[in-house]
């Protein structure tokens, strides 16, 4: 734990060697790893096919953008605006849970799928009469985050060694991705958590054991939707800059790939799926082109075009071979005292 | 066995399905401490009366008093709160949990842990959490399978699941456990051992309603019959008067009147 720990800390020196570019990459992995435990809540625990979750996303970046950014004149501490990105995404997750709490499935799946888009043609669209997202342009000179002074964006030298922002925000999204990861840990492991796997199990046979799925599925909805506004929140401070396009289907999709590729339900599944599904396509970014030159002396195919390939055929490897996930969520054992009848 | 009041009260309980009159408007009595047998031919209404007295469906008409309060209407999972628990003729297990997490499930309605104890994990989190366990336990054991206790529902062999929904169910610490056709798909051993385990159970204090084909348990182990036909009560009584009755003959027989 410690050596893993101590490796992690480290990580960016190395990163940075190959480039601050790998320290960018790594964040946002970070980011879609917290992404996908949100959506494991919803998807993985409750059983409920969420397919417009980077609304959630959205909702916490603009929240992080309107009230740090030249656009309104607010410049909020960022410990202050990623709390109310939360629960305003979390009050989004209950919005989009109340009326379809009586769909499941495939219906449950078009109609997120639909609220997804909605989310985003409304910040397309909220620029007139009263200019609130500014529309398709974004949102751009997001304040990045500061730390009693010390800025993110900036450069540092720390007793020799040069910390670069992306270095700092690495760190930051280690100690959330933590936090998060133990959250979800417990939550998995405790009264509510049992209860959104008996809704997902069977939500006829989860009512008449007493639990109200009303509450937990609206729950399971706020609680996946305030994760994703928190990494919404964090996305808008490193970028410094947001705008509907960065919220489109596919950014659903490929979260929902993450947890289904990673195992749905299982924490660690849907981490490793995260960090593969951003890790791979960029990898191949890289090694495309270069291969190619060494195999055939010229480019034969465009890198672009190998790497979606490549990745899409990587997909449908793993489903057609582990279609419960790389790392299926197992029954859970429990150690029994030991107990005479 | 009864100690005398009623648990339960039923008043002209009726519930149509388009052109089916599932049932006719009911009544009966439960009281509380015996095993109250509910039977019929198939399609008599008897998943039916289940199903509205625990809030699947809402009655079209009639009214259930459970211990002196109108439940009618309530939903489910307030059914099951108010102290009435069941189990269902097609199994209804949490098929990928283990078997203790299944009946760990049954404790939620009388336990309070949210989402910010599951978090902190605070001494009284850990204590529940730890009483919810030993519970869980304990009601494996009292029904006879804690040996599967980690191992998944679906993977158990029939009869141990049907012994696990009503683990499950009494894990909610009913007042009125309300069995459908546990007996289903049990050998005559397997039988035995289930009618054991409904006395224990009347005899710890839990009022059952049972509907069961399997007329032998049945005549051994009801305190009181009712018997549906089309809907509508046909006849009601000790076990004994009941199978001579010519018109519950008639109805499993089908003789024309
Ligand atoms: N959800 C439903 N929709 C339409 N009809 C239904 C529904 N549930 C039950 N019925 C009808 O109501 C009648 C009573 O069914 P019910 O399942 O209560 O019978 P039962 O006595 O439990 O029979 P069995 O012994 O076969 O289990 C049947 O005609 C059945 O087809
Ligand atoms: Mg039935």
């Amino acid at each position: 734990m410690a050596l893993i720990g101590i490796v992690l800390v480290a990580l960016p020196f190395a990163l940075s060697q190959a480039g601050t570019a790998w320290v960018r990459i790594t964040n946002l992995a970070i980011l879609f790893t917290l992404l996908a435990l949100g959506l494991n809540i919803v998807v993985g625990f409750a059983g409920l096919l969420d397919l417009g979750y980077v609304a959630f996303y959205a909702v916490g970046a603009y929240a992080y953008a309107l009230l740090a950014s030249p656009h309104f004149g607010l410049h909020l501490p960022f410990w202050v605006i990623l709390p109310i990105g939360a629960a305003v995404a979390a009050l989004f997750g209950v919005l989009l849970g109340a009326p379809t709490l009586k769909l499941r499935g495939d219906y449950l799946a078009i109609v997120t799928l639909g609220f997804g888009e909605i989310v985003r043609i409304f910040l397309n669209n909220l620029a007139r009469p009263v200019n609130i997202t500014n529309g398709p342009q974004g949102i751009t000179g997001i304040d990045p985050f500061s730390i009693s002074g010390v800025s993110f964006a900036k450069t540092d030298t720390f007793m020799g060694a040069m910390i670069s922002g992306p270095m700092k925000y690495y760190w930051f999204l280690l100690v959330v991705l933590v936090a998060v990861i133990a959250i979800n840990l417990r939550l998995q492991n405790s009264r509510i958590g049992r209860a959104w796997e008996a809704v997902r199990e069977d939500e006829t046979a989860a009512r008449a054991m007493g639990i109200d799925t009303t509450q937990i599925k609206l729950l399971a909805f706020a609680m996946g939707a305030s994760f994703g506004g928190i990494a919404g929140g964090l996305f808008a401070a490193i970028q410094g800059f947001i705008s509907p396009e960065s919220f489109v289907l596919v950014e659903s999709i490929m979260v929902v790939a993450m947890v289904v590729l990673g195992g749905m339900g299982n924490i660690w599944g849907v981490i490793l799926g995260a960090l593969l599904l951003s890790f791979v396509p960029e990898i191949l970014r890289y090694t495309v082109e270069p291969l190619q030159k060494a195999v055939f002396g010229r480019m034969i195919v465009e890198p672009e075009v190998l790497r979606m390939l490549i990745f899409g055929f990587a997909l449908v490897l793993v489903m057609l071979f582990r279609p419960a996930g790389l790392l299926p969520s197992a029954v859970r054992k429990r150690e029994l005292a030991e107990r005479k009848a | 066995m009864s100690n005398g009041g009623v648990l339960i009260e039923a008043q002209g309980i009726g519930k149509r399905f388009g052109g089916v009159q599932a049932l006719g408007g009911v009544d009966f009595n439960i009281l509380a401490g015996e095993i109250y047998g509910l039977i019929g031919p198939n399609g008599a209404g008897k998943t039916t009366l289940f199903n509205v007295l625990t809030g699947i469906y809402a009655p079209d008409a009639g009214r259930f008093s459970f211990r002196g309060r109108d439940i009618t209407g309530l939903k489910s999972h307030e059914v099951a709160a108010a102290g009435i628990a069941r189990t269902f003729q097609n199994i209804r297990l949490f098929a990928n949990l283990s078997a203790l997490e299944n009946v760990m499930i049954g404790r939620h309605v009388r336990t309070r842990a949210g989402v910010i104890g599951a978090v902190l994990r605070d001494r009284g989190t850990l204590a529940e959490e730890a009483a919810i366990q030993a519970r869980a336990i304990e009601l494996l054991e009292y029904v006879g399978i804690a040996s599967r206790a980690n191992d998944a529902s679906g993977s158990l062999p029939y009869g141990d699941q049907r012994r696990l929904e009503i683990a499950r169910a009494l894990a909610t610490d009913p007042k009125l456990l309300a069995l459908d056709e546990p007996a289903a798909g049990m050998n005559a051993s397997e039988t035995v051992a289930l009618r054991k385990l409904l006395e224990r159970i009347r005899d710890d204090g839990t009022t059952i309603l049972l509907i069961e084909h399997d007329m032998k348990l049945v005549m051994k182990v009801c305190d009181r019959v009712l018997v549906l036909d089309y809907g509508e009560r046909i006849a009601e009584g000790a076990p004994a008067d009941v199978q001579k009755d010519p018109k519950v003959i008639e109805a499993y027989l089908g003789a024309p009147a």
